[in-house]
């Protein structure tokens, strides 16, 4: 039988271990990492990526060569070594894989529970709590003293985690703040319970654990920000949660990702994640366009009529806006949802 | 004795062919109970509709060639993916691999003359065709849109009339894979020939056993689901609406019950089927025989308990996902044994590498990828960024094609001359090889990266960044529609102006190769007896039993009398 | 060589001839029939399954305004159902002993046995205050309720049926007696549902 002599055998080994370490961080394949769990899930790719070009290229290598090498040369009619099995290859490439494979398990674990996976993360209807960290005042959360440009490390930030949720008086070193999202056929709705601003964006302010409450008002929808690595089901009668820290300003689509209808590709937001300062613009702006104080309230929009005087579909009318919508299907939607409450 | 043979010999046909008047094409559109003709009606029906579900792709595919909403409506794009899902799953892969070769070759394997309830075949079989057209008929009404998995509550407001077609025709579908599966479990463990323990069963047969366990225990769960949809769909029930107060997950919890056993049920016989095939043409014995068995048995009991590894986004308790992440970890283990198991089989041996080995490989090269993004999807916390994106499209892809399909291509290219009584043609079959490999690594690798990136699935319009991509992933799929052509040309040519075959074109060591091309009726008019183990390629014994073949053939056809 | 192996295999394939027998099979459809109640029983189970965990989260169960269930009469049908199951088994050993009269006796008993469980539930049905639709504790009880009487009125008729074959002579006997078997192994399982069902709905709450 033909066996490679053991140099060229350990020098294959090199060869492949090096390509796989390169491949495994250069692969190129994620979007940009913008919150502080993005390189905790890029982490754990990076490796699985490395293995997985290993053994690609072990077993494609194998099957290649032996393709030629062991090809029948012509005239030979004759059988294979009889060879039925070999008990200690056998347990090798039993225990590597198992090996290789608790540790993916234990690393992804870990994760998990850095990324705050081992605290609820969904609620059912039957228990139903909001961090009581979150500041009552509108704003507080958000002017907490951050008077330097945020340079998080993420270890640093996650560190505090595990404490955090739930806890009260837990010293933070993040501000928090909670934003309830609401998901229909077909737009996202962005809740912010303090000043009781709705809008079709969500925007964060970067350096602040985000907590989103996830609800759905007719069928299954799915949050899910891919330069965050985050994605939770938006399930209609139960709430559910998603923990981030958004570090990176910028714009990210935020897209749904579970099947909603037919226009379940065209239900699109943004996540728009600033600098507190310009947040706090961006909040303030918004309060004042939805303020239903008095009816003579500032219009941000000047063919906007007031908050107290609009109907739904006005009030949403800037929002859908940008999310390449028209009111005329605002207005297909709600009689869908009546066709679904029937239902 | 000897002298009465030979004298034999020069009557019969030569090499142990089945005459040809003896051959009806008819036969194959009645309610025949003899498991070779039900069988082929299984392996011709399935296929048809693997045509059906390739051409839906295709359509699916021609609208994803462009960002925009340009090629069919939005309505009938979430008809095209949800149908076309349906099809290659319950009309090709489960059937094909279960209904065609589970029925045409276990007799054979084990020694048998039918199957142990012959006619329950032919009723499970006919259920087949009447439920593939019902399912077609739903684009009439307006095909089901909620995606092969069905979920509610949108499933219970679109499409009303095609989702309730949809779960009638998987109920009559699932209805017969249980049929089926008694069968096989019944005649498998009590029908074996004298001599033939469950440890010197064919690998295909271990393989049969592990997966008609698991369509026993698992499908009726989601008839149970089905018929819970349905009443709330039809008569307004609320067990999964939360509007009455329902629960849309204990649905998925139900719904993946079935369906992850599922996709062993499409994978293990295959495996079963690449351990018959790679030894019989490289010559060597299978490596590892009993981890392979072993493995098969291992694969189905842990895959009736991963199945929560479709729902980690689904509000699923963080202590659960980590439970079922570990057995999913775990699965990869006895998956793994076999794939270095059958790489050992090919190192060493005298490799023929003829369409059968070709399709073999390949699927050994195809599902080691597929297999590599599965073990990257059950960890959580990547999961969570790739769920319902194009990576999960690839993944499946490539273990369902990759792995399924391309085995279901090397077992029909290796059991056809058995079938046919006929040799298919080999540069016909090398030309499709080429042509379904290069079509489809072109149209599903590509998708690894556009989930990875941020394109979900089940969507006719996307963002315009991914268009390069798509388009490439659009010509692939074109070239896996033509890859179709020489395949099919190649089999009805073959079957009618083939070489004639003799009864062991391949030196096989199974029983099915020591009687005729095609096998009469009862197979065996003799009963076998096992006297040699089926992988003992390289041994003196095998010599003999192949050089003795033609006439052990028409012993066992009945031709020769001794 | 060729000529030994020859001999050696042809001398086997006589063997076996002599040995068995031509086309004589063992009768394995009690074996199909009990791999087949596995499937059914998985139905069930999974059926149970979405009940348990409906149950399990909502907040209070049964939903506010469920009127309470009667237990007198499902009881007396659940002591008929499970009676029933000893009565067939007479019918069993009746046949084992070549009795065709006393197996038409107690399959006739257990035929009206089942018919008046199926009379009873129906009874129940209309008197419930109850629907289909009313929440979903009512749906559950309605669905899993209707989906094992609709077992147990297959089993009445394959009792019927095997009643009615019994009337030829010769057709059952203490060495043939397939159908008599299946039917009774086909209504226990019934019988055993029922048992789990009645836990389920009726005593557990």
């Amino acid at each position: 039988m033909n066996i490679p002599s053991s140099i060229t055998t350990l020098l294959i080994g090199i060869a492949i271990t090096a390509a796989s370490f390169w491949y495994g961080q250069n692969h190129g394949l994620m979007p940009v990492e913008a919150s502080a769990e993005a390189p905790l899930v890029d982490g754990l790719f990076d490796l699985m990526m490395t293995i997985g070009t290993g053994l690609f290229l072990i077993v494609q290598g194998a099957i290649i060569y032996a393709a030629i090498k062991f090809r029948r040369k012509p005239g030979d009619d004759t059988d294979g070594p009889y060879i039925e099995g070999n008990i200690p290859l056998e347990i090798l490439w039993t225990s590597i894989p198992a090996v290789i494979v608790l540790g993916i398990a234990v690393y992804s674990f870990e994760v998990y529970t850095s990324m705050g996976g081992l605290n609820p993360m969904d609620h059912s209807v039957a228990h139903h709590h909001t961090a009581p960290t979150v500041a009552t005042a509108p704003g507080a959360a958000i002017a907490a003293p951050l008077s330097t440009a945020p340079s998080l490390d993420p270890k640093g930030a996650i560190a505090d985690v595990s404490e955090v949720d739930g806890i009260p008086g837990t010293p933070t070193t993040l501000p928090e703040m909670t934003i309830e999202t609401t998901a229909l056929q077909y737009a996202w709705l962005f809740t912010y319970p303090d000043s009781g601003v709705v809008a079709g964006e969500l925007h964060v302010p970067v350096g602040t654990r985000v907590h989103l409450k996830i609800n759905a008002n007719d069928v299954l929808h799915a949050f899910w920000v891919p330069e965050y690595r985050l994605k939770q089901d938006a399930i209609p009668g139960q709430t559910t949660e998603l923990t981030f820290t958004p570090n990176r300003t910028g714009e990210y689509p935020v897209i749904c990702a579970e099947l909603c209808g037919p226009y379940h590709g065209a239900m699109k937001s943004v996540v728009v994640a600033q600098t507190p300062t310009e947040f706090n613009a961006w909040l303030d702006s918004q309060k004042v366009a939805s303020s239903d104080v008095d009816g003579a309230a500032i219009a941000l929009s000047p063919t906007a009529k007031p908050a107290t005087a609009q109907t739904p579909d006005e009030f949403l009318a800037p929002f859908v806006h940008q999310m390449g919508f028209t009111p005329e299907m605002a207005h297909q939607l709600h009689s869908q949802h009546g066709a679904i409450a029937k239902s | 004795m000897t002298q009465v043979i030979q004298e034999e010999t020069g009557q019969a046909p030569i090499l142990g062919h089945t005459p040809e008047s003896k051959r009806n094409w008819r036969k194959y559109f009645t309610f025949s109970t003899d498991h070779k003709v039900i069988g082929i009606q299984y392996l011709v029906s399935s296929f048809f509709f693997y045509l059906v579900g390739g051409a839906l792709a295709t359509a699916i595919r021609t609208e994803l060639a462009t960002p925009d909403v340009d090629f069919v409506s939005r309505e009938v794009y979430n008809g095209l993916f949800t149908v076309h899902a349906t099809v290659m799953i319950f009309l090709w892969i489960v059937p094909a691999a279960t209904g065609a070769f589970g029925n045409y070759l276990i007799p054979l394997l084990i020694g048998a003359r039918d199957m142990a309830f012959p006619k329950l075949n032919a009723v499970a079989f006919w259920m087949i065709p009447p439920g593939g057209i019902l399912l077609l008929c739903s684009f009439f009404v307006g095909a089901p849109g909620a995606g092969w998995t069905s979920y509610p509550p949108l499933s219970l407001v679109v499409n009303k009339p095609g989702e309730a077609i949809w779960i009638l025709s998987v109920l009559l579908l699932g209805t017969s894979s249980i049929l089926g599966a008694v069968n096989f479990l019944v005649t498998l463990l009590k029908m074996r020939a004298p001599g033939m323990t469950l440890n010197k069963m064919p690998l295909f047969c271990w393989a049969m056993l592990a997966t008609s366990a698991l369509i026993l225990l698992s499908t009726p769960v989601l008839a149970g689901a089905l018929i819970l949809l349905a009443f709330d769909l039809i008569v307004g029930t609320a067990f999964f609406n939360p509007v009455g107060g329902g629960n849309p997950i204990v649905y998925q919890h139900m719904f993946w019950f079935y369906s992850h056993p599922a996709v062993y049920i499409m994978i293990l016989p295959i495996f079963g089927l690449i351990s018959e095939i790679l030894p019989v043409h490289a010559r060597k014995p299978i490596f590892g025989y009993k981890a392979i068995a072993y493995s098969s048995l291992a694969i189905s009991f842990l895959g009736l308990i991963v199945w929560a590894h479709h729902m980690f986004t689904s509000g699923t308790p963080p202590w659960l996902r980590m439970f079922f992440m570990i057995n999913t970890m775990i699965i990869a283990v006895p998956t793994g044994i076999k794939i270095w198991s059958w790489l050992a089989t090919l190192w060493g041996g005298k490799l023929r590498l003829n369409s059968a080995l070709l399709f073999g490989m390949g699927f050994l090269s195809m599902f080691v990828i597929g297999g590599i993004s599965g073990v990257m999807l059950a960890a959580v916390p990547f999961d969570i960024h790739v769920h319902d994106t194009y990576f999960v499209v690839a993944h499946l892809h490539y273990v369902l094609f990759g792995g399924s399909v391309f085995g279901l291509y090397a077992a029909t290219y290796h059991w056809f001359p058995k079938m046919s009584g006929r040799m298919a043609n080999e540069t016909l079959g090398r030309i499709h090889f080429a042509l379904t490999f290069i079509g489809f690594n072109l149209a599903f690798l590509p998708m690894h990266k556009l989930g990875l990136e941020g394109m979900n699935r089940r969507i006719a319009e996307y963002d315009p960044k991914f268009a390069t991509l798509n388009f490439v992933c659009t010509v692939g799929t074109y070239i896996l529609a033509v890859s179709t052509f020489p395949f099919l040309f190649n089999m009805v040519w073959s079957i009618y102006k083939g070489v004639r075959a003799p009864s062991n074109p391949w030196s096989g060591l199974t029983f099915e190769w020591l009687t005729t091309s095609p096998p009469p009726v009862e197979n065996f008019e003799v009963d076998p007896v096992l006297t040699i183990g089926p992988y003992e390629y390289g041994t003196e014994e095998a010599k003999e039993v192949v050089a003795a073949g033609p006439v052990l053939a028409m012993v066992a056809s009945g031709l020769a009398k001794a | 060589m060729q000529s030994s192996a020859l001999d050696n295999q042809t001398a086997v394939y006589h063997a076996a001839e002599t040995a068995h027998g031509h086309h004589g099979h063992p009768d394995h459809r009690i074996f199909g029939i009990i791999v087949f109640l596995i499937a059914e029983a998985m139905i069930f189970l999974g059926l149970f399954s979405a009940y348990l965990t409906f149950r399990a989260v909502a907040p209070t169960w049964p939903p506010e305004g469920t009127p309470e269930l009667e237990l007198l009469l499902p009881g007396v049908n659940t002591i008929i159902l499970i009676g029933s199951s000893f009565v067939i088994h007479n019918a069993d050993t009746a046949i084992k002993k070549n009795d065709v009269k006393g197996l038409q006796l107690w399959f006739g008993i257990t035929a009206a046995m089942g018919a008046i469980f199926l009379v009873g539930q129906l009874y129940e049905y209309f008197h419930l205050e109850f629907g289909l639709t009313t929440n979903l504790f009512a749906s559950t009880f309605y669905v899993l309720t209707g989906f094992h009487g609709l077992h147990v009125l297959f089993g009445l008729v394959l009792i019927l049926a095997v009643l009615w074959r019994s009337l030829k002579s010769g057709h059952y006997s203490n060495t043939s007696h397939f159908g008599v078997e299946a039917a009774e192994i086909y209504w226990h399982f019934v019988d055993v549902v029922w048992i789990v069902l009645f836990i389920l709905l009726y005593l557990l709450k």
